[in-house]
C-alpha cells in the first residue's frame, strides 16, 4: 500500500542525503520525493510516498523524526489528501498529427508549452491517475522523453501540517 | 618589550582591557577550545595530523588534557570508556581523511551502544572541499548512518552554536555520538567569541517524562499479572537510574534479568536478579522470560542477541516497553504498553504509582530455577579454566571496579561470570561487537576515575588489533591491568565452525601471535603467565598489589567453549 508523508525539514545543505540515507539503509521503497520550500524560507517542505505496510510507515515517521534536521513528519491518511504531480512530455508529431495531439491535450486539460517541426511539448499538472490516462493516450504517438516532479500533497481543508 | 616597564599605570590599565577585548577575538581554533572549556571538558582523546594542527595548537594553551592514543579508532572508544565512567560527554579529536576514517568504527561503535561522545575532525581548506585533496574525506557523509547528528562547519561564527548542540545532542535523550567537521580555515578565522547559555533546535526535542496515561496502564498490568520479568538494558545505566530499578523491583518484588549491555545494572548477587538473557545469557533469565505473562523491557532495544525470536515471544507474554527512543519501541518486536520517557523519571513515578504486589510464587519458581544454573568450573589440566578465572578476578577487585571485556568468548565468560557490586561497572560493546575495544575503553575509564581499579579483559585476537595502547598507558602513567586470555586462535569463530561448519577450521588459528610476556616487557610493563588454577588466585593479588600496569596471561584450552 502506498503512503504520503509530508516532512518539514531544515532547509540547509546535506539534509536531502540524510533523509534519502536513511531510507536506503533501512530498506524502506521510496516511490517518489520531492522537495521545495516553504512559506519559511528556512524550512523544506518533502513529500515522500512509501510503498509498506503499517510497520514500514510507523518505522518511516519514527526515523525520520530521530533526524535532527527534521522539523515534522505527518502521514496524511488517504481521506484527506489533495496530491498533484508535474509532468512533462515531449513527442514526436508529424504535422497532419498535431491537431489530433491537441485535442487530446484540451481533453486532458494538459498545456502544449513548446512546439518545433516535429515535436510537441505537453505540460499537465494533476493526479497521477489522469497523469497516467494522458501517458497512455499519447503512447500511440512517439514519446521521446517524460519528466516528472514526483507527488506533493497538503491535506483538504482548513488541516495544515502542523494543526490536526 | 623592555620599554612596557616604564609605561605609565593607567596606560597599563588600558592594555589590559584591551587585552581582555581582545581575548573575545579569537580564532576558530581557540573558539573549539573555549567551548570544550564551557562544556567542562576535562581530556580530549586524540591523535593530530595537519588538517586539525590549529585545534592542537589552541589546545596546547589550554588546562584541558590531551591522550595520545596510537590509532585512531582508539581515541573513540578512549571517549567512550571516558563517558560511561564519567557521566560526561567523551570527547576525541582527529585528523581528515584517513584519521577520520579510521575513527569511523569508535562512532559506530558508540552509536549503537548510545554513549555520548563529540568527535571533532579536522578538514580540508573548505575552498577545495570535494576537489579530491590530499587527506580529503567526505566524514560527515561517510559516517552518517553511525552519528546521532553531525555537522560540517562552514563559518567560523557558528562555531559556539554548534558545539553547544552538539555537546546538548550528545548527552539529552538517547545519548549518541555527535560528529563536528571543522576545515583548516575555518579553524584559523578570526571571530567574536560568545558562548550561548542554551539551545534551540525545532527538530530535536527529547521527551523525556512518561506520559501518565500510559504509566498508570503499566501499574494496572503489572498488578494483573501472575509472572512478570523487568529486563534491564543500558539505557537504565545511561539515565542513571540503578537505584530507581532496584527499588522499584524490590517494592513489587519482580525478578529482573539484564542485557548485555545492562550488566551491573543491579549487583550480580541480588536476590532477584537472574543474569543477563539471550543466546549467550543464563539458563534462569530465559527460563524466566519464556515462562512469563509480562515483560517489562526499560531501555533495551530487542536486539537479536537477546531475544532472538521476537516474534514467537510477544505472542506469549504481555510486552510492555519502556523506551527514550520512540523509534526502539515496536521496531523488534510488537508491544502491547509503549512508554517513552526517561528511565530514572519514569521508574520514579511508578514507584509511587504502584501498590505493593505480591508475587511470592513466581519468586519462588525463578529463585529455583536460578540455584539450578550451573557453568563449568572444573579445573582444567596444564590450562585456565575463563569462568573460574573471571570469579576469581571478581571476588579479589573492590566494590566499585570497572571491569571491561573485549568481544568474542572473554566477553561471554565475563558477562556471565563477573559478580559486579554495587557501584561496580562492566563496561562492553554489546551492539556492534567491536574487538580492540577493552584497552583504549579501559585507557578512557581510567582518566574519568583515576582512583578506581580498572581491569581489561581480552583475548589474543581483539589484544593484537589494540596492543599499540599499552603505550599510551605507559605514557600517560596509567595502572590499567590487562587479564590476556590466550587461546591461540579466535576462539569464538572457531567454536562456530566447529558447531555449524562441521569443524573445518579457517583463519581462526592465531600462531604467528608474539610472546606477549615479552611484549609487555618491551614496554615496561610488569606481566606474569599462568596455565593451573591454582596460580590465579595469588597472581590475581600480585597483579592487583602493583601498582603501576600490569599484563596476566592466562593460558585457555584453544577448544574451551563459550559456555
Amino acid at each position: 500500500m502506498k503512503h504520503t508523508i509530508s516532512v518539514l525539514v531544515e532547509n540547509h545543505s546535506g539534509v536531502l542525503s540524510r533523509v534519502s540515507g536513511l531510507f536506503s539503509r533501512r530498506g524502506f521503497n521510496i516511490d517518489s520525493l520531492a522537495v521545495g520550500i516553504t512559506e519559511d524560507p528556512t524550512i523544506s517542505r518533502m513529500t515522500i510516498v512509501v510503498e509498506g505496510n503499517d510497520y514500514t510507515v510507523e518505522q518511516v515517521e519514527k526515523q525520520l523524526n530521530k533526524l535532527i534536521d527534521v522539523i515534522k513528519v505527518r502521514t496524511i491518511p488517504e481521506e484527506e489528501l489533495v496530491t498533484r504531480e508535474l509532468v512533462l512530455f515531449k513527442i514526436q508529431t508529424e504535422i497532419s498529427q498535431r491537431s489530433e495531439v491537441m485535442d487530446l491535450c484540451k481533453i486532458m486539460g494538459a498545456k502544449i508549452i513548446d512546439i518545433s517541426r516535429s515535436t510537441l511539448t505537453v505540460e499537465m499538472t494533476d493526479t497521477a491517475e489522469q497523469i497516467a490516462l494522458l501517458e497512455d493516450l499519447l503512447t500511440p504517438y512517439r514519446i521521446l522523453e517524460v519528466a516528472r516532479t514526483g507527488l506533493i500533497a497538503v491535506q483538504k481543508g482548513a488541516l495544515t501540517i502542523n494543526k490536526k | 618589550m623592555g620599554l612596557a616597564r616604564f609605561a605609565p599605570v593607567e596606560s597599563g590599565e588600558k592594555r589590559q582591557q584591551e587585552r581582555e577585548e581582545l581575548q573575545m577575538r579569537m580564532t576558530g581554533a581557540a573558539a573549539m577550545i573555549k567551548c570544550l572549556e564551557n562544556e567542562g571538558v576535562s581530556v580530549v582523546f586524540g591523535y593530530p595530523g595537519a588538517t586539525i594542527c590549529p585545534f592542537y595548537d589552541s589546545l596546547s594553551h589550554s588546562s584541558v588534557r590531551h591522550v595520545l592514543v596510537r590509532q585512531e579508532q582508539n581515541a573513540g572508544h578512549g571517549a567512550s570508556g571516558y563517558a560511561r565512567i564519567s557521566g560526561k560527554v567523551g570527547v576525541c579529536a582527529v585528523t581528515s581523511g584517513p584519521g577520520a576514517t579510521n575513527l569511523i568504527t569508535a562512532l559506530a561503535t558508540a552509536y549503537m551502544d548510545s554513549i555520548p561522545m563529540v568527535a571533532i575532525t579536522g578538514q580540508v581548506q573548505s575552498d577545495l572541499l570535494g576537489r579530491d585533496v590530499f587527506q580529503e574525506a567526505d566524514i560527515t557523509g561517510a559516517a552518517e548512518p553511525f552519528v546521532k547528528h553531525s555537522y560540517l562547519i562552514k563559518d567560523a561564527t557558528q562555531i559556539p552554536r554548534i558545539f553547544k548542540e552538539a555537546f546538548y545532542i550528545a548527552s539529552t535523550g538517547r545519548p549518541g555520538p555527535v560528529l563536528i567537521d571543522v576545515p583548516i580555515d575555518i579553524q584559523n578565522t578570526e571571530i567574536e567569541f560568545s558562548y550561548p547559555s542554551g539551545v534551540s533546535i525545532r527538530g530535536y526535542k527529547p521527551n523525556t517524562k512518561g506520559h501518565i496515561v500510559q504509566m498508570k496502564r503499566v501499574v494496572d498490568a503489572i498488578i494483573h499479572s501472575e509472572r512478570p520479568v523487568i529486563c534491564a538494558g543500558g539505557g537504565v545505566i545511561a539515565a542513571g537510574a540503578k537505584r530507581e530499578l532496584r527499588e522499584y523491583a524490590e517494592k513489587c518484588g519482580i525478578p529482573v534479568v539484564s542485557t548485555m549491555m545492562g550488566i551491573g545494572v543491579m549487583a550480580s548477587g541480588h536476590p532477584l536478579y537472574l543474569g543477563m538473557l539471550g543466546t549467550h545469557g543464563t539458563w534462569a533469565a530465559n527460563r524466566a522470560i519464556d515462562a512469563s505473562d509480562l515483560l517489562i523491557i526499560i531501555g533495551a532495544r530487542v536486539g537479536d542477541r537477546a531475544v532472538a525470536t521476537p516474534g514467537v515471544l510477544e505472542k506469549r507474554t504481555r510486552v510492555i516497553h519502556i523506551d527514550i527512543d520512540p523509534a526502539e519501541i515496536g521496531k523488534n518486536m510488537g508491544t502491547a504498553i509503549p512508554l517513552v520517557g526517561d528511565a530514572k523519571h519514569i521508574l520514579h513515578h511508578l514507584y509511587d504509582m504502584t501498590p505493593g504486589t505480591d508475587f511470592s510464587q513466581w519468586l519462588v519458581q525463578v529463585r529455583q530455577w536460578r540455584e539450578e544454573v550451573s557453568f563449568d568450573l572444573e579445573d582444567r589440566e596444564g590450562y585456565i579454566n575463563p569462568r573460574q578465572l573471571i570469579r576469581q578476578l571478581s571476588a579479589a577487585l573492590p566494590d566499585d571496579a570497572v571491569v571491561v571485556s573485549d568481544v568474542g568468548q572473554n566477553q561471554i565468560w565475563t558477562a556471565n561470570n563477573i559478580n559486579v557490586r554495587p557501584g561496580g561497572r562492566f563496561l562492553t560493546t554489546g551492539g556492534m561487537g567491536t574487538m580492540g575495544y577493552s584497552l583504549p575503553a579501559a585507557v578512557g575509564a581510567q582518566f574519568a576515575d583515576p582512583g578506581r581499579a580498572v581491569v581489561a579483559v581480552c583475548g589474543d585476537g581483539a589484544f593484537q588489533m589494540q596492543m599499540m595502547e599499552l603505550a599510551t598507558i605507559c605514557q600517560e602513567n596509567l595502572s590499567v591491568k590487562v587479564i590476556l586470555m590466550k587461546n591461540g586462535s579466535l576462539g569464538m569463530i572457531r567454536e562456530l565452525q566447529k558447531n555449524l561448519y562441521h569443524g573445518n577450521y579457517m583463519a581462526v588459528g592465531l600462531e604467528g601471535g608474539p610472546d606477549y610476556i615479552k611484549i609487555a616487557g618491551a614496554y615496561g610493563i610488569k606481566a606474569a603467565s599462568i596455565r593451573e588454577q591454582s596460580q590465579a588466585e595469588e597472581a590475581i593479588q600480585e597483579m592487583l598489589r602493583h601498582p603501576g600496569p600490569y599484563l596476566l596471561q592466562c593460558l585457555v584450552r584453544p577448544d574451551e567453549p563459550s559456555h
